[in-house]
């Protein structure tokens, strides 16, 4: 597989959101991800599959740099958001991250009331009146399809919302900064099949207006919200790369890769 | 599935034997009598100092400057100028300590965890608060008494705030370590920078195990004497100002505890009682602030 005819590949559907080029991801010394190229479309949703120790988290946290909070990390490649290299030298992390919004395995409201919670993230880059804030924060919830059920309790504590509605609480809060790519790490995995669905279905409705990225372990899951999926697994010494890269319909039916054929089938992973 | 009822209902119902009782409770009688013994000390110093310090508690003890020795008994004694000076002192004391102590909880907690940096200034401020206090005087002393050739509150303050410093710093490495890593993750990943992470969402979250920590350092501060012999003296009267020699509570019953009149032995006393129930109020201030962070 070859840059070039990726580009090709990827001109004919769009400008990629995020285009991954050759990029390997160490943990301090061990590799942890090799070789790996993507070209992320805008406007779809992007899900990224593999068994456990595949890489495919770590890729997610390398497109918005979050890694690097939690311990030493490496990247080597080039990882291009519209054509800007985050690693870069003179990346702003906070404008990256602004854009790259996040939301994670575990639903992780701030300690703070509803509506605090999704302000946050709009406070902190500019000074915003009462009115225009208590608009934003009404439309992010409506976005994440959570505004009928909490328009009431916008003052209470956000650690008071059930499991399913602190992620869409989470899902609002990126919303509110308004970024272009939406990465989502397992965004379903601590949830109830009822909130699983909630979320499927905003993921539906959130990609006319965002670019998704979606790491899942359930391939179900991956089938039915997403448009294009790859699929990641690890070799003898654990170190994860992509083996397979197209659409979803392709993927699960008619996969170039045995390995990809027998995963999907279910006979390993 | 046939039950076989003789095998169950005799066991339920059979006595322990007379050894594994006997034992049982003569643990249990033991367990009581040694958590007595051990409480009874503190009980006898809470009801001596009641006994000999509440006579002569009165609204002067709050108002009064200490009596002349040798005046009219019914002339209004008390020891205001202490009280006000254990104040501007502990006062002096929080207000370099606290803000400093936090910075330094906040450096060893968000920037220098898991670092040679940051176990070497763990480590120096464990021994800090491990250093006997009388060293903490003559420190005090050397850098603010010799240099400034006056006994003083300013040096009192210093001294204390120095006592303070470790505990208020390392409470606060420890109750930030508490906040979850992924609020810091959920702040970074909204384009948070470090400093709106730390001052809006981790130090928020931690706010009640802090207070706990610095009210601690507060009393534990307010009932020191060592370092203020060296550095605020004492005096009988009100203090001039930061600069001149300052009386405090602690330094007050040292003195008067051992002075051969009896009015000052009684005075002694009710500081006692006085400085043991400002500590008291201070730590249940502080339990209160441990219960609203786990309710």
């Amino acid at each position: 597989m070859n840059t070039t005819d990726l580009q090709t590949q990827s001109r004919e559907i769009t400008q990629p959101a995020i285009k991954v080029e050759n990029v390997s991801f160490f943990y301090g010394t061990k590799k942890a991800l090799e070789g790996v190229f993507i070209d992320i479309p805008q406007y779809k949703v992007t899900a990224m599959i593999g068994p456990s120790g595949c890489g495919k988290s770590t890729l997610l946290k390398a497109l918005n740099r979050i890694g690097e909070i939690e311990g030493k990390v490496k990247v080597t490649g080039k990882v291009e958001f519209f054509g800007q290299d985050i690693y870069g030298s003179n990346v702003n992390l906070n404008t990256l991250r602004r854009q790259v919004g996040m939301v994670f395995q575990r639903p992780n409201p701030f300690p703070a009331s509803i509506y605090d919670n999704i302000a946050y993230g709009v406070r902190i880059f500019r000074p915003i009146g009462r009115a225009e804030l208590d608009n934003l924060v009404e439309s992010s919830l409506r976005g994440a399809a959570l505004w009928d059920e909490v328009k009431d309790l916008l003052q209470k504590s956000a650690l008071g919302l059930s499991g399913g509605q602190q992620q869409r609480l989470c899902i609002a809060r990126a919303l509110a900064v308004k970024p272009k790519v939406l990465l989502m790490d397992e965004p379903c995995s601590a949830l109830d099949p009822i909130s699983t669905l909630k979320v499927e279905e905003l993921i539906h409705t959130l990609k006319e207006n965002f670019t998704i990225v979606i790491v899942t372990h359930n391939m179900q899951q991956a089938t039915r919200v997403s448009d294009y999926t790859a699929f990641f697994n690890a070799d003898a010494s654990r170190v994860g790369r992509l083996v397979e890269f197209g659409s979803t319909a392709q993927i699960f039916s008619d996969a170039t890769q045995q390995e990809t054929r027998d995963y999907v089938a279910g006979r390993f992973g | 599935m046939t039950r076989e009822p003789s095998l169950i209902e005799p066991t339920l119902n059979e006595p322990l034997s007379p050894f594994r009782n006997g034992f049982n409770t003569g643990m249990t009688v033991l367990a009581f009598a040694l958590t007595a013994l051990a409480i009874l000390p503190l009980f006898t110093i809470l009801w001596k100092i009641i006994q000999e310090g509440l006579p002569q508690l009165n609204w002067q003890t709050f108002t009064s400057l200490p009596a002349p020795v040798g005046s009219d008994p019914n002339e209004p004694s008390g020891f205001a100028n202490a009280i006000v000076g254990t104040f501007t002192m502990v006062g002096l004391a929080s207000l370099f300590s606290i803000p400093l102590g936090i910075l330094t909880g906040i450096f060893l907690s968000e920037f220098a965890r898991g670092s040679k940096l940051g176990d070497g200034i763990r480590f120096a401020a464990v021994l800090l608060s491990s250093t006997p206090s009388v060293i903490v005087g003559v420190f005090a002393y050397g850098l603010l008494v010799l240099t400034t050739k006056q006994f003083s509150a300013i040096a009192g303050g210093f001294a204390l705030g120095v006592i303070m410093l470790p505990i208020v710093a390392l409470t606060t490495e420890e109750a930030l370590k508490l906040v979850p890593m992924h609020y810091r993750l959920g702040s970074s990943a909204l384009g948070g920078t470090s400093f709106q992470t730390i001052f809006k969402i981790i130090l928020p979250s931690a706010i009640a195990p802090i207070t706990t920590g610095v009210l601690l350092a507060v009393a534990r501060a307010a009932g020191e004497t060592a370092p203020l012999m060296f550095t605020a003296l004492f005096s009988q009267f009100w203090q001039e100002n930061l600069w001149s020699p300052t009386p405090s509570l602690p330094v007050l019953i040292y003195n008067y505890a051992s002075s051969p009149f009896p009015e000052q032995n009684a005075l002694a006393w009710t500081a006692s009682l006085v400085l043991v129930l400002l500590v008291l109020l201070t730590s249940l201030a502080s339990r209160f602030f441990t219960r609203k962070r786990s309710s």
